[in-house]
Order: C-alpha cells, then structure tokens, then sequence
C-alpha cells in the first residue's frame, strides 16, 4: 500500500497519460466508425464495399499487428512522422502529440482498429430503426445524407450508444499495449518503469495499475447505465 | 563426551566402510585428482562431470541452437576452465541460467559454476561470490553501418533531433535519459528488436544498451548496424561460484590470468566475439 502513496504522483501522471491518448482516441473512433458505417448503409455499391473491406480488415487483425504495421509500416510508405496530427493548440493540451512520433502511430493505431467496431455497433443501431422511418422520409423528399443526419441517426444512436460505450471501455484497456510501442507516459509504461527500473515487488505495482483504468472504466460503465436507464423510460 | 566419542567411532567407521566397499565394486583406477583434497575443484575432478550454467539466447557469448551445447565466449571461457579440471568437453553439463535464476542455481548447487553475461555488484556478491573480471563490458551505441554523426552519448545533448532507442525500464534507458535533452528523444519499446526496426526506418538514429546485446544484434546484420566500441559505463563481467568458496575462486583467476597470457583467451575471443569487436587489451582480475 505504501508503495502506491510514495509513487503517487507517477501513477497520477501515467493515468493522465492514458486519459489524453484515450481521449483523442475515442474522438477519432467516433468520427471515424461514423463515416464508415454511413460508407457501408450507403445506396452506392463501391461506397459499401469500401465500408466492408474496411471492417473485414481491421476488425479481425491483432490489434498489436496493427500497431506495428502503424509504427514501422507507415514510414516506409511516405508516412514519416505522422506530423498532420500535430495540430496546434491541441498539442499543447497533449504534449506528446506534438514530440512523440510514437504516440501519433499508435493513436492511428487503436482509431484505426476502434472504429471498426464503433461502425459495427452503429450499424447495429441503424437497423434497429424501422425501415418506415426512413422510408417515410425518402418519401418526403429528403437525400440520403439528410435522411441519415435528420431522421436515422438520431433514432439510431440511441439504440447504439451502449453497445458503443463498452467499445470505449475496451478501447481504453486496449490502449495499454501502446506502452510497447513507443508511447512514454501511459499507466501501462509507469507500471513498467516502477517494476523494472525501480525494482519495486510487482503485485502492489499491478494493483495500483489495475485501479488506475477501473478509474477510467468504471465511471464509464455507470455512466452507459444511467443512459439505458433514461432510454428505457423515454420509450415507455 | 562419552557420547561424542562413539558418534566420532561410529562415524569413522562408516567411512571406512564405505571407502572399501566403494573401493571392491568400482572399475580398477579410482578416480584421482591433482587437487588437494576437500576443494571444489577436486570434487568435480573426481565426479569427472561439471555442472555449468551459461545464458542460451545471448549471441556471441552464450547461445544454444537445436539439440547441441551452446556456442559463444562465454562457453570458450568454460571450456578452457574445462580442460584445467581434467573435463572432456563432453561431460560438461550445460544449464540455462537466465538472469533471474543465476543466484539460486548457484547457491542451491545445482551447477558448480555461472559464466553468462554475468555483472559483478555488491548486491549479488552478499549471495555468491565471484572469480574474474574476465571482460568488461559497457553501455554502447548502435547506429547505422554508414553513420558518422553520431560519436557518442555526448551527440544526444548537442543535437536535440537525433533520437535514441532503448527498452522500457531498462537501465541503460535511465542512463540515456542523462544525455537527452528534448521531449521525446528517447524513445522506448518493449523489446530492442523493435528498436532495430525503428532504425531501419530511420525513425531514430541510433539504439543504446550494453555492447554485448548490440554486438549480437551486428552479427546477425553486419551490414546494416555497426556498434560505436565506445562504453561510456562499466559492466565488468565474472565467474559466479559459491559465496565464499575463496580457493576455487582464486585458482580461476589464475586461469584467467595465464589463459590471457598465454593466448588461450585470444583464440577464444577470436572464434566468437573477434568478428565484430577487437579484444581487451588487458584485464585485472579482481581478488577479494
């Protein structure tokens, strides 16, 4: 226990670490799972087949192989630093955006891989509106983009938004493997440190890393909870 | 006392016992030793068998392919140690002590000896002691085979955009970290071989740990990494045998001495090691 006091600001500063790459994560998937699923609900055939490639791919492989085919397979192809995610002003909020090219391919990484789900979870959520809803408003005159941003999403995140919440939960316990890729500061690379370097007994250490992401992911959970609960009695 | 006195009888006579009845059923030619009677090298001698622990998945100094004895300089030490015994290179017993375990096989002795990439420091010595240096090994930088920016640790504090790759939690990290001098210059994965990727891709500029593990790593890609042979710290590497077992301890070290004096050490740093780096000039063993 006196081991998780005396270190209590280096746990605090690795959980701030995971907070910031989990955050801009959980932006990117959310954008990102959002295209895709639109790609692949689309009316145009080629749009479709590029949504479900994308997810044949990227749902399926490791997450540790899309790691690294991001860190080390991307430079080789023209992708040197990643610097068009060094965008100012936010890399002053989250400093390792700016001088971590690590951080940068390991946050394509886990959104690359993340919305893969999120677009699935989003999808799920578009079919359960009934298809007289969107029927009802092509028949009104309305686009497919003005169909999907006016009458199906709406409807659809609702039915979406907690299968999508436990994607974020796994997304941020997935993050912890981005302490082998080069990203310095997450809770996973604390631990490390305290364990290796400091030579500190390793079952505290995990024990203070353990409840360093149920911090993060239990307030989530209650959170997803609380969202269902009021879903429930707004349907009723 | 009248107690002690038969306990000691008794004693003797078992040993006697023992001996001749050791003496009937054995082959003809007891086992003799050169060595006085009670020492560790006289113990081995006899048994004609010793027990050593080497590392296994270390190139150049201790590394074991499929179903034969391990290859290296470590192992070129043990055999030399070897022949001083009177062991075949056949009855010597290999183990593989992996850093963690080194201090228990030694003391629980299930090998006589230790000859793995193993660092004297005081914390090991409260549990075993050690014979050597036998080399000395130390923190080094690895970059690319046409690389000549980089000279030394020094390069990391005047040029802030050359990176340097290491392992996580490691201390060669920490010691790097001394040298650095922007946010993120340091960049840390779990296992070196990503490092190397990381260097292929010219996405940092050079790889730091002990030369040992950079050396291995050369002469697996001679042409792509070349090692600076420049340490900037000390790891001096020794024998480990049992804590206090001064007399096998010393006569080690006189083999140590006479194997580099009479180029025995020079042949077998030659066979291993001398490809990717040029031998010690001169080593002082440590007698304490």
């Amino acid at each position: 226990m006196s081991i998780l006091i005396d270190n209590f600001d280096l746990f605090a500063n690795g959980l701030l670490g995971t907070i910031r790459l989990c955050l801009l994560a959980a932006v990117g998937s959310l954008l990102l799972g959002g295209l895709i699923a639109a790609f692949r609900v689309s009316p145009l055939p080629p749009l479709r087949a590029l949504g479900t490639g994308y997810v044949t791919v990227f749902r399926n492989m490791p997450l540790t192989v899309v790691m690294f085919l991001s860190a080390f397979g991307l430079p080789p192809l023209g992708v040197n630093e990643a610097s068009f995610l060094n965008v100012p002003g936010l890399n002053f909020l989250i400093p390792q955006l700016g001088n971590n090219a690590f951080f940068r391919f390991a946050l394509i990484a886990i959104v690359l891989y993340t919305s893969a789900f999120v677009c699935e979870a989003l999808r799920a959520g578009i079919n359960a509106v009934p298809t007289g809803q969107a029927e009802a408003a092509r028949s009104l005159g309305l686009t497919f983009t003005q169909n999907l941003r006016n009458v199906v999403l709406p409807q659809a995140w609702k039915f979406a938004v907690v299968p999508i919440g436990s994607v974020i939960i796994a997304m941020i316990k997935n993050s912890a493997i981005a302490g082998s890729f080069g990203v310095a500061g997450d809770l996973m690379y604390t631990s490390d440190v305290l364990v290796s370097q400091e030579g500190l007994p390793l079952l505290p250490v995990f024990l203070g890393l353990s409840g360093g992401y149920l911090l993060l992911t239990i307030p989530l959970g209650l959170f997803l909870d609380a969202v269902e609960r009021r879903r429930a009695a707004t349907i009723r | 006392m009248r107690f002690k006195r038969m306990t000691a009888i008794a004693a003797v006579a078992v040993v006697a016992f023992g001996t001749a009845s050791c003496a009937k059923k054995d082959e003809p030619a007891a086992p003799t030793s050169k060595f006085a009677a009670g020492t560790t090298m006289d113990r081995i001698a006899k048994a004609g068998k010793f027990n050593v622990g080497t590392k296994w998945d270390q190139p150049l100094f201790g590394l074991k392919g499929l179903a034969k004895a391990p290859e290296g300089f470590d192992v070129e030490i043990v055999k030399i140690i070897a022949a001083e015994l009177g062991i075949k290179d056949d009855k010597v017993h290999y183990e593989e002590t992996v850093s963690k375990v080194r201090e228990d096989f030694i003391s629980s002795g299930r090998v006589d000896m230790i000859v793995a990439t193993y660092t004297i420091n005081d914390a090991r010595k409260e549990k075993i002691s050690f014979a050597g240096p036998y080399y000395e090994a130390g923190q080094d930088i690895l970059v690319a085979k046409d690389d000549t920016t980089i000279t030394g640790p020094e390069i990391f504090k005047t040029d802030a955009t050359k990176k340097v790759c290491s392992v996580t939690g490691s201390t060669p990290a920490k010691k790097i970290a001394e040298y650095a001098t922007a946010p993120g210059q340091v960049v840390l994965f779990d296992v070196y071989t990503k490092c190397l990727d990381a260097l292929k891709n010219k996405q940092v500029a050079a790889v730091t740990t002990d030369n040992v593990i950079l050396m291995g790593y050369v002469s697996k890609e001679p042409d792509k990494f070349k090692v600076l042979g420049k340490p900037f710290t000390k790891e001096p590497y020794g024998i480990g045998v049992k804590k206090d077992d001064k007399v096998f301890r010393d006569w080690i070290n006189d083999i140590i001495e006479k194997a580099f004096a009479d180029g025995r050490y020079k042949a077998a740093w030659d066979k291993t090691v001398g490809a990717i780096a040029p031998m010690p000039k001169e080593i002082k063993v440590n007698r304490y």
